[in-house]
């Protein structure tokens, strides 16, 4: 039966397989996701509230919810919000992804970590 | 000024807007009982839009029987699920219109 | 192997990551250092900070009963940072079993217990616990008499929950750093509980 109104990510109390108890250890890059939403999030900054990276993993739509892992949705909704907000446009989003595709091609170490 | 007190017997509203909420979608029109009152919070559905919240509203863990959650509830009779819901998701239990039993 | 021209070394998310960063940088909304020191300090939270208070709780009353009352101010009497973790200590007993989920998304009280596992963050955990936590527990290995009440707390709002556990049998007398070392992670979620140790 179709529950109208309930939301892709408001899961409690649907059916689903047994609970994978296997841990892993969390890449750089995950890392760095979680200490920018930290940083942005503090009292210090208060660029975005918790509540809406919550709010932009829900927009996601069920079927990125399920693709993306759970550090992808986060560094999507950081990026939405952040665009929505003006604080970065998405055309130098664009350039500097792009720059930043280009140093890592040339081997170069962006985070002073060796490769 | 928080309009519930510990032991109030309180309905889950049944309602489904989308935006965001952090009222369960299982525990809608759900009835159980205040245990706590938590204190006033800035009011999420509104922070999630950047806004600001004002004013606090008053938030409460309330405890239910999983047996008045789940209709196929195969746990133990005592089982039960605290969540935390804000004040303007409740509405007193009528007893006249309900005719589970809410606390044990 | 030569790379091809459209072919990428980084996830597009990572480059997102990057690319996010480098702009805030440039933009003066915080330094690589503020980045580094954040990553520094939540390499530090681990679940050893959360079987410390429950070690102090099981050796100290007056800090037993004072946790469960104010969970945050307990943890800063003793030191312990606690930002703006508004903590909730749920004590299982004979009588009660506690649970912990975060339906809706992941909350966890960092502060005390690092980031949470995958498992607590997964589709299946969220799902089911809240609807058949015995049966989840007992995946787990753990199996709840129908004479203890099994009590799941969502976290759906501002406060984060911790699982005070059940002492075990045969640790009485047992220094605050003993203790500690008996308490798990998954414990303080309530999903496993902790063994009796050996004589």
């Amino acid at each position: 039966m179709k529950e109208l109104g309930r939301m892709h990510h408001d899961m409690g109390g649907q059916d689903a397989g047994p609970v994978d108890q296997a841990d892993h250890s969390h890449p750089d890059w995950e890392k760095r996701v979680d200490a920018l939403m930290m940083l942005l999030s503090n009292n210090k900054r208060r660029i975005i509230a918790v509540d809406e990276l919550r709010r932009g993993i829900e927009s996601l739509g069920s079927e990125s919810y399920t693709k993306l892992t759970y550090y992808e949705r986060w560094i999507s909704s950081i990026t939405q919000n952040l665009l929505e907000k003006g604080i970065i446009s998405t055309d130098e989003l664009g350039k500097k992804m792009v720059e930043v595709e280009e140093q890592a091609k040339a081997g170069h170490s962006l985070t002073g970590e060796s490769e | 000024m928080a309009l519930f007190m510990p032991g109030d017997q309180v309905t889950v509203r049944k309602a489904f807007p989308p935006g965001h909420v952090r009222t369960p979608y299982y525990i809608r029109g759900k009835s159980g009982w205040v245990q706590k009152v938590l204190g006033s919070f800035a009011n999420p559905e509104e922070l999630a839009y950047g806004r600001d919240g004002l004013p606090k509203c008053p938030l409460y863990r309330v405890r239910f029987m999983q047996s008045n959650v789940w209709t196929d509830y195969s746990g133990g009779q005592g089982d039960t699920v605290d969540v935390e819901l804000y004040e303007h998701w409740l509405e007193l239990f009528d007893i006249l219109r309900k005719k589970e039993k809410v606390c044990l | 192997m030569p790379l091809n021209s459209n072919e990428s070394i980084l996830d597009h998310y990572q480059a997102m990551e990057l690319a996010v960063s480098q702009l805030l940088i440039e933009k003066g909304y915080f330094t690589e250092s503020d980045m580094f020191a954040e990553i520094e300090a939540m390499a530090k939270r681990t679940s050893e900070i959360g079987a410390k208070v429950v070690a102090r709780a099981w050796a100290n009353e007056e800090f037993r009963e004072a946790l469960l009352v104010d969970g945050t101010e307990a943890c800063e009497s003793i030191g312990i940072v606690m930002g703006p973790t508004r903590l909730m200590v749920v004590e299982s007993t004979e009588k009660v079993h506690n649970v912990i989920v975060c339906t809706l998304c992941s909350c966890f009280p960092r502060m005390l217990m690092g980031v949470p596992p995958d498992w607590y963050k997964s589709e299946s955990y969220r799902s089911r616990v809240v609807r058949e936590p015995r049966k989840v527990l007992a995946e787990f290995g753990t199996k709840v008499s129908l004479n203890t009440d099994v009590r799941v707390h969502d976290n759906t709002a501002d406060m984060r929950y911790l699982v005070l556990p059940k002492r075990p049998v045969g640790t009485e007398g047992w220094s605050e750093e003993k203790l500690s070392a008996l308490v798990t992670r998954d414990s303080m979620i309530g999903v496993r509980v902790i063994d009796n140790p050996a004589s």
